[in-house]
């Protein structure tokens, strides 16, 4: 039983990644519609900056900060120069420009940093704590408070500030926020830094756990994937709870399921996704699509 | 007969001046390119499969890398474990995955292109480590090696009359390649021009208006799914006798993404498109492998990060830049050259010649 609660905490702390990085994905969706394939490799860009930062001997949590507002800016960068010209393609152009955007990012960060898997920092020690009769690690806790914080952030930002509305206004409505002079392609551009912010959490958080390397974040974004997936794709709190859940499952998954183990627990990834998709296509807080023809 | 030869059009022409070539082209290279230039072929087999389902049908896949690996395994577990001519693995790969893909294709119809990219793209990723788990038929980290046959009779003697040399192992294989290639893009050539061609170009044109007319659409979507799984199967199986073996690493997530670099720099919904696409995407990281660290002026430091970064940037920018600018691949740019040509040869519009205008902007 104690086992199993191990697993479960330890299953919330990789979910608490996932969620951040399902966040972002859910983010840029609302905002367009579209399922951004490069966000794994934005985060892991965020990611090598703040290893630069640290190693230049900047403190952990001075680098963090800067790293995210960095992570800010160039999202707000790439929408401007690569989305904005074909805003209005249609979804299958996007989809294969976010993947030459994730292709090209990837390979940057190789050609900047290189290919050999590098350390990187955690701010929590690897000690664990007796909570109520479980063995939890610092780090784990660190990583589920860091999730927490973030999420909560940006639900402040999205529904308790005037940028959150406008925002929200100009992803659901934009032809009426026009007329009520938003600047609905900026709000755009503010909807990408964001979510490469978010993201960029994610890949801080989990390069301490895998070693950092420009192809880090390529099984992240599949379990980030089957997240937003799971939790309904426009929904910021399914993003929440499908990371969960996802974190948990492939834990137990692979703790308990002798057949998985630990190389197949991508596996259970891409068995989510498709269970998901072929069984509640709409997620469990998405509402169900309807089109007009 | 030779009426009709004078009155063919110039493309037939141009066609039977490719085929020469690439019949030709392995007696005047070394025999190592000649290896390159079939998998380069292979390629372009699988990029015709890709093409058919993303350009025609209009469903984007980005998972074609684990076609080719299941068409590929299925001929080299066959071939090694139950001593199967390999040649006669080719077609029952192929059948195996195009009815796999035809299958997979029915928990498609249901998805949006959106989500159906999203699962095939985790496909892809998931492929090696799904190949690894049952090692004992897969091989696991290994892999299998492919035995490469030696030429029969009747091609060598073939060879050796026309050339007079003697054909070398990776020349059959070539010609083998060059066989399925020829072949495929030719029932490619004959689908997409008749009835299923239409049908998959209305759905891919407006869902509800091909319905509305009465195109079967789940039938058709599904039937590309195969067709195009199919084609993969046989690239898959192809590979793996081009290259001698099989092995988890040769089907990584890239390898998916290469095949989409190939098809749309080719230009999707075309014919042409899929063999330049493929010549492209193939050579383009072991041209640039070779050539950074041979100059000088480059400091060795930067041409090895080169040789490692270089396709990841390259195949980024390209698949930006043609979608953005060129959406129609170099076949749409040749198409519009040709176009802007003629109208200024003939100091004639469009309207006058009755030329058809080009396909339209397809993704």
């Amino acid at each position: 039983m104690q086992e199993f609660l191990q697993q479960v905490v330890s299953g919330l702390a990789v979910g608490g990644i996932f969620a951040s990085l399902a966040l972002a994905l859910v983010l840029i969706y609302n905002a367009m519609g579209l399922v951004n394939f490069a966000q794994g490799e934005m985060a892991m860009l965020a990611t090598f900056v703040a290893y630069a930062l640290v190693n230049r001997g900047m403190s952990y949590w001075i680098a963090f900060p800067v790293a995210l507002v960095l992570a800010f800016g160039g999202g707000i960068v790439i929408q401007r120069i690569v989305i904005r010209p074909v805003e209005r393609a249609p979804i299958l152009t996007l989809v294969i420009i976010t993947l030459g955007l994730a292709t090209l990012l990837n390979g940057l960060a190789g050609f900047v940093f290189g290919y050999v898997p590098r350390s990187f920092p955690s701010p929590f020690s690897a000690q664990s704590a007796d909570v109520l009769g479980v063995f939890v690690s610092y780090r784990d806790l660190g990583v589920i408070a860091m999730s927490g914080l973030v999420l909560l952030a940006v639900y402040l930002l999205l529904q308790r500030t005037t940028v959150g509305l406008t925002m929200r206004a100009a992803a659901h409505h934009p032809e009426a926020s026009r007329l009520l002079g938003v600047q609905v392609s900026w709000m755009l551009g503010l909807g990408w830094g964001l979510a490469s912010a978010v993201g960029a959490v994610s890949g801080i958080m989990v390069a301490p756990i895998l070693l950092l390397e420009p192809n880090m974040m390529q099984s992240i974004i599949i379990y980030a994937f089957a997240a937003a997936v799971l939790g309904g794709i426009e929904s910021p709190l399914g993003a929440v709870v499908g990371g969960l859940a996802v974190g948990v499952t492939i834990n137990l998954a692979g703790a308990y399921l002798p057949f998985v183990g630990g190389d197949l627990q991508l596996a259970v990834g891409l068995a989510i996704i498709i269970a998901v998709l072929i069984i509640r296509p709409n997620g469990l807080f998405g509402r169900a699509a309807v089109r007009r023809v | 007969m030779l009426q009709r030869i004078r009155t063919a059009p110039p493309r037939y022409w141009l066609v039977a001046i490719v085929v020469i070539f690439f019949m030709g082209f392995p007696t005047v290279i070394s025999s190592f390119q000649t290896s390159l230039w079939t998998q380069a072929l292979v390629l372009a087999i699988a990029i015709m499969g890709l093409n058919i389902l993303v350009g025609y049908s209009g469903q984007l896949s980005l998972g074609h890398g684990a076609f080719m690996a299941l068409g590929a395994y299925t001929s080299a577990i066959l071939a090694h474990r139950y001593k199967l001519d390999y040649l006669i693995t080719i077609p029952i790969a192929a059948l195996l995955t195009g009815l796999v893909g035809f299958l997979f294709g029915i928990p498609a119809l249901r998805l949006s292109a959106l989500y159906l990219a999203l699962a095939t793209f985790a496909l892809a990723v998931v492929t090696p480590s799904l190949i690894k788990r049952p090692d004992a038929l897969t091989g696991g980290v290994q892999g299998i090696l492919v035995i490469q046959p030696d030429p029969p009779q009747f091609a060598q003697d073939t060879f050796a009359t026309v050339t007079g040399t003697v054909m070398s192992s990776d020349q059959w294989i070539y010609y083998v390649a060059l066989f399925c290639a020829l072949l495929l893009f030719w029932v490619a050539w004959n689908l997409v021009r008749h009835r299923p061609g239409r049908a998959m170009r209305a759905i891919r044109d407006g869902e509800v208006a091909a319905a509305a007319s009465g195109v079967n659409i789940a039938g058709y979507k599904t039937m590309a799914f195969g067709i195009s799984a199919f084609y993969a199967g046989t690239a898959g199986s192809l590979f793996g006798l081009a290259t001698g073996f099989v092995s988890p690493d040769t089907f990584p997530v890239s390898l998916s993404i290469q095949l989409l670099v190939g098809a749309v720099v080719g230009g999707l919904a075309s014919i042409p498109g899929p063999l330049l696409g493929a010549i492209f995407a193939y050579f383009l990281p072991i041209e640039s492998n070779q050539w950074v660290p041979s100059q000088a002026w480059i400091p060795a430091q930067i041409a090895s990060t080169v040789k490692n970064a270089g396709p990841a940037v390259s195949y980024g920018v390209v698949l930006i830049a043609i979608m953005m600018f060129a959406p129609n691949g170099i076949v749409g740019l040749v198409n519009s050259g040709y176009a802007a040509l003629n109208r200024r040869l003939r100091g004639a519009g469009d309207r006058e010649t009755g030329q058809m205008p080009p396909d339209p902007q397809t993704v």
